[in-house]
């Protein structure tokens, strides 16, 4: 037999036992299809970083015409449920016990003060023991007030007298839908979970049950060893990257920008990074406990937290963002992201994948250096 | 040599591997020269940490030696590991089978690693499989095999391409003796048929008696090599078989061991198997046997006799004579029975681990539960601890029925499990005063019980030392002085010596004995046929279920026959086992 039928008999065997295993066990197919499917759901449904219906006291001191129209101005936002309190006492009161996020204020001489074209006749105390939520919730009133301010100028014939107006328009996710850029970065988050903390386990089960040494010592080379190990974990990986694609599209509606080739080119592209993880970590971990432990601090929770899968990386203190770099999944959700939102744009796209090209074959060269056919 | 043209299946000069953990460097192997005969099964034989395991995973390219030179089949180690692994096979101790791929599969895999062409397949698989009787499974899952057939899938997955060096490291260790003989006839077959050079290791020293050749490792050096004959030959004329029908065999085999002139005394069947010191009569006028005397045997010494005195000159520490352990109360011996077992159940689901086990034990026996792994021995002990509920039947122990006053009974019970269980990182001392403080002992009572186990267990040079750290020997010192801290009357043993080699396995049935002599009731387990001989009465067990009970003389002589005059318990073992089977095999 010559040498290339041998090292295929060899990667044929080794590929035909981790498929018959994957199969078999059922925390391998919960790992690669279980768990994406509650991560997407959770992500898709649960969590929302968007504010709707925040409840807010209206004060309204003295009703009339103006004071009306600007109320009914909240109350047809859907951002916003305002009830109406008679005194702002009882609307502090209510602020206190967590009835309400936040007061708008018209004092009595709300419309004289409107037509005086003066300073803001409008009081707005917001709770902020939620920060994110108390920002937003500002932005949203103050949205609110300038839009009722122009539509009373034009009512009115009059020009309207603010300093500058600020005209805003946003771009690739028009409805600043939250959902819409978490489920793309979630899928980053799966595909490490599958390609790092999966194989690392796998590979320390072997060393645990102590089929690593009898494998160790048939005429297999460490690459085949290696790439039966990598192939069908590959399979996997991918197969959990489609599923969540399609979810995505389909359950939660996210649109699908750009084109589907290159997003699963990069994808094979971050697979291949996020197995070369899980294997140089088996190289160090010889049981699962160990193995799960090093996956999750080194591939699973980066992913989650520096990506800029939740958090926006240019929000971050400057040493954090600079450990950033080092995370893969950095690069793979700013692609997702791109790919998703906006379209095949080259310049995002290419200066990523470039990073993690450079990434993957740093990892598989320290691991062709350590993986060794040895015990020790 | 018998095939004198052929290189040597192994040959090292000098050879020598170092280990370090942390600050501690172990010298593994140290100058090892020696050279393994083609076409023959050469024994690797020592006890533990003597260094068999590195040697076969040198040989076996697994690791890489510091010093010296290593040739297997005239390759070098170091710079071919790969041409090795294609012309040997390696079966580690713990064959790597995967669990959940069948028979077949496993089969599969290992070919196709191998290189074994599609063509000589079918014969090869037939073969083997014929061979180690495991045709009918195939499509059985390797996990659901008992632990005799794993051992023997995993050989045949080693011999799936002819090799012509066969490494086999401690092939035999928890196979139940019926297994272990199959084994044995394969090993030998190979040998045989096919020509294969066979490197084994063993810690059971009866098997060395099987090998053409062997050697003799400890703590990393080689202390000979030769025919087995050849290390218990200088002992002729030294080895004695012991009576005395007034005194009972552990008090003979005791009062033997404390003579000067009496260099090992084990117990043998009904007898003790002496050693002397020196070759000339062996006066044992000083036992006072009383008028019926002392019956004196001259014997063909064995490998183990000649084991043990080797190792007993490499090592004063362990033949240090330790000093008998002061219990505070000595028990009355009366025949009142204080474990009862009456028809005891355990289920797991649809599987019997125990079923209708019946017996009783008196106070300060010595009571055996013997049989392989999985034979439900286990089981019936934690059910006696209160540590798991009977699925019916009674249990009694103390006078207390389990169901209700479990927590009572355990107040008088120790209980040594089968894996260290001590904390690893305490030191000696620490693990000590926290079982004394589990135990519910205070001030003056916890001080004195902590002095009485180091004291006792020679334990105190160790004090300081982190337990996972101890020898072994000293690891299981450590664990029966814990589960003897509150004085219990009762000690339940779990597979107390497996793992530890000959020497530590004396001295602990030896402090077993001390403590039955005072009154304490051991009930201990095991899967080592001759210890079943310390034991008082015993219970043998197989597939959770009693096959035999009576004394040791009982049990063996119910299989005398024509063919064997003086059957060994490892005989009738096997002659139980096999009625059993069939008795089972006729439709019912």
């Amino acid at each position: 037999m010559n040498a290339r039928g041998g090292a295929l008999m060899r990667l044929r065997g080794m590929v035909r036992k981790e498929s018959l295993q994957i199969l078999r066990d059922p925390s391998s197919i919960a790992i690669a299809f279980v768990m994406p499917v509650v991560l997407l759901l959770l992500f898709g449904y649960g969590v929302s970083l968007d504010a709707q219906h925040i409840p807010l006291a209206m004060v309204i001191e003295r009703p009339d015409a103006n004071s009306a129209s600007f109320a009914a101005a909240f109350q047809q936002s859907e951002y916003f449920s305002p009830r109406r309190f008679d005194s702002i006492q009882d609307a502090e009161q209510a602020l206190r016990e967590r009835q309400v996020d936040g007061i708008v204020w018209l004092r009595g001489d709300f419309s004289r003060r409107l037509l005086a074209a003066g300073d803001a006749p409008v009081g707005v105390i917001l709770n902020g023991v939620d920060a994110n939520q108390a920002r937003i919730a500002s932005g949203y009133i103050q949205g609110a007030w300038q839009s009722w301010l122009q539509a009373y100028a034009s009512s009115h014939g009059q020009e309207l007298t603010l300093p500058a107006a600020v005209e805003q328009r946003v771009w690739f996710n028009p409805a600043l839908r939250s959902r819409n850029f978490l489920v793309p970065g979630l899928v980053a988050v799966i595909m490490t979970l599958i390609g790092a903390l999966l194989t690392a386990l796998v590979v320390a089960r072997e060393w645990e049950r102590g089929t690593m040494e009898a494998l160790m010592v048939t005429p297999i080379r460490i690459g085949e060893l290696l790439l039966g190990k990598l192939l069908p974990y590959f399979v996997l990986g991918m197969g959990g990257m489609l599923l969540s694609v399609a979810m995505a599209r389909w359950q939660f509606g996210v649109p699908l920008a750009g084109s589907f080739w290159l997003l699963l080119a990069t994808s094979t592209l971050f697979m291949l990074v996020a197995l070369g993880m899980g294997l140089l970590i088996s190289t160090v971990a010889r049981n699962q406990f160990v193995a799960g432990q090093i996956a999750i601090l080194v591939t699973f929770l980066p992913a989650f937290i520096l990506s800029g899968f939740i958090f926006d990386i240019g929000s971050m203190p400057a040493p954090i963002q600079f450990i950033t770099h080092v995370v893969p999944a950095r690069y793979f959700v700013a692609i997702l992201q791109t790919l998703f939102l906006a379209g095949d744009v080259w310049p995002v796209v290419l200066g990523n994948a470039a990073a993690l090209l450079l990434m993957m074959l740093i990892f598989f060269a320290v691991l062709g250096r350590k993986a060794r056919k040895r015990l020790e | 040599m018998v095939n004198a043209g052929s290189p040597a299946a192994l040959a090292c000069h000098g050879l020598g591997k170092t280990f370090s953990s942390g600050s501690r460097v172990i010298q593994a192997l140290d100058g090892i020269d020696l050279t393994v005969t083609p076409g023959r099964i050469t024994g690797l034989i020592g006890p533990d940490g003597a260094g068999k395991t590195t040697l076969m995973r040198l040989a076996a390219g697994l690791l890489r030696a510091d010093a010296g030179e290593l040739r297997v089949l005239d390759l070098d180690v170091s710079r071919e590991p790969l041409a090795v692994q294609s012309v040997i096979g390696y079966m580690p101790q713990r064959f790597g089978l995967y669990e959940d791929l069948s028979v077949q599969e496993n089969l599969d895999l290992y070919a196709d690693l191998q290189g074994v062409l599609a063509v000589e397949r079918r014969g090869r698989y037939a073969e083997l499989l014929h061979m180690v009787g495991l045709a009918r499974f195939t499509a059985r899952l390797a996990g659901r095999l008992s632990g005799g057939m794993k051992q023997k899938l995993g050989l045949a997955c080693t011999l799936v391409r002819p090799p012509r060096l066969l490494l086999l490291d401690e092939p035999t260790v928890g196979v139940d003796p019926v297994s272990r003989r199959e084994l044995w006839a394969i090993v030998q077959r190979l040998v045989r048929e096919e020509g294969v050079s066979v490197l084994l290791s063993t810690a059971y020293l009866d098997e060395a008696e099987r090998c053409d050749e062997v050697i003799l490792l400890h703590q990393g050096r080689l202390l000979g090599q030769g025919t087995p004959a050849s290390f218990s030959e200088p002992l002729t004329g030294r080895c004695y078989l012991v009576n005395a029908p007034t005194i009972p065999k552990r008090r003979l085999q005791m009062r033997l061991t404390a003579l000067p002139a009496v260099a090992d005394a084990i117990i043998q069947g009904e007898s003790v198997r002496v050693v002397a010191r020196a070759v000339g009569p062996l006066d044992l006028s000083s036992l006072d046997a009383g008028p019926a005397g002392v019956e004196i045997r001259p014997v063909v010494p064995n490998f183990e006799d000649a084991f043990i005195i080797r190792l007993q000159g490499e090592h004063d520490a362990t033949t240090e004579e330790s000093p008998p352990l002061p219990m505070a109360a000595t028990m009355a011996n009366d025949d009142a029975a204080v474990i009862r077992v009456d028809r005891v159940q355990r289920r797991f689901g649809e599987f019997y681990a125990v079923k209708d086990v019946s017996f009783e034990v008196r106070r300060g026996e010595i009571f055996g539960l013997l049989g392989a792994n999985g034979a439900g021995k286990s089981t019936t002990f934690r059910m006696l601890c209160g540590l798991l509920p009977a699925s019916g039947g009674q249990l009694e122990v103390a006078g207390h029925d389990l169901r209700h006053a479990a927590a009572q009974a355990r107040g008088r019970i120790g209980y040594m499990a089968q894996r260290f269980s001590l904390y690893g990182n305490l030191t000696v001392a620490q693990n000590l005063r926290f079982f004394a403080s589990a135990y519910g002992l205070t001030g003056q009572r916890r001080r004195e019980r902590i002095r009485w186990a180091l004291d006792g267990f020679d334990l105190e040079r160790y004090a300081d030392m982190a337990s996972g750290d101890l020898p072994l020997g000293y690891k299981q010192r450590l664990a029966m002085a814990a589960a003897l801290m509150h004085e219990p009357d009762i000690l339940f043993l779990d597979e107390p010596t497996s793992g530890v080699d000959p020497l530590a396995r004396r001295e602990f049935w030896h402090r077993i004995n001390l403590l039955a002599e005072q009154g304490v009731t051991v009930l201990v387990t095991t899967h080592f046929m001759d210890e079943a001989n310390y034991c008082d009465r015993l219970v043998i067990m197989a597939d959770g279920e009693v096959l035999a009970q009576g004394t040791p003389a009982e049990t063996k002589a119910r299989f005398r026959d024509a063919e064997r005059s003086d059957p060994t318990m490892e005989d009738a073992f096997i002659a139980l086992i096999e009625q059993r089977a069939q008795t089972a095999g006729e439709p019912a």
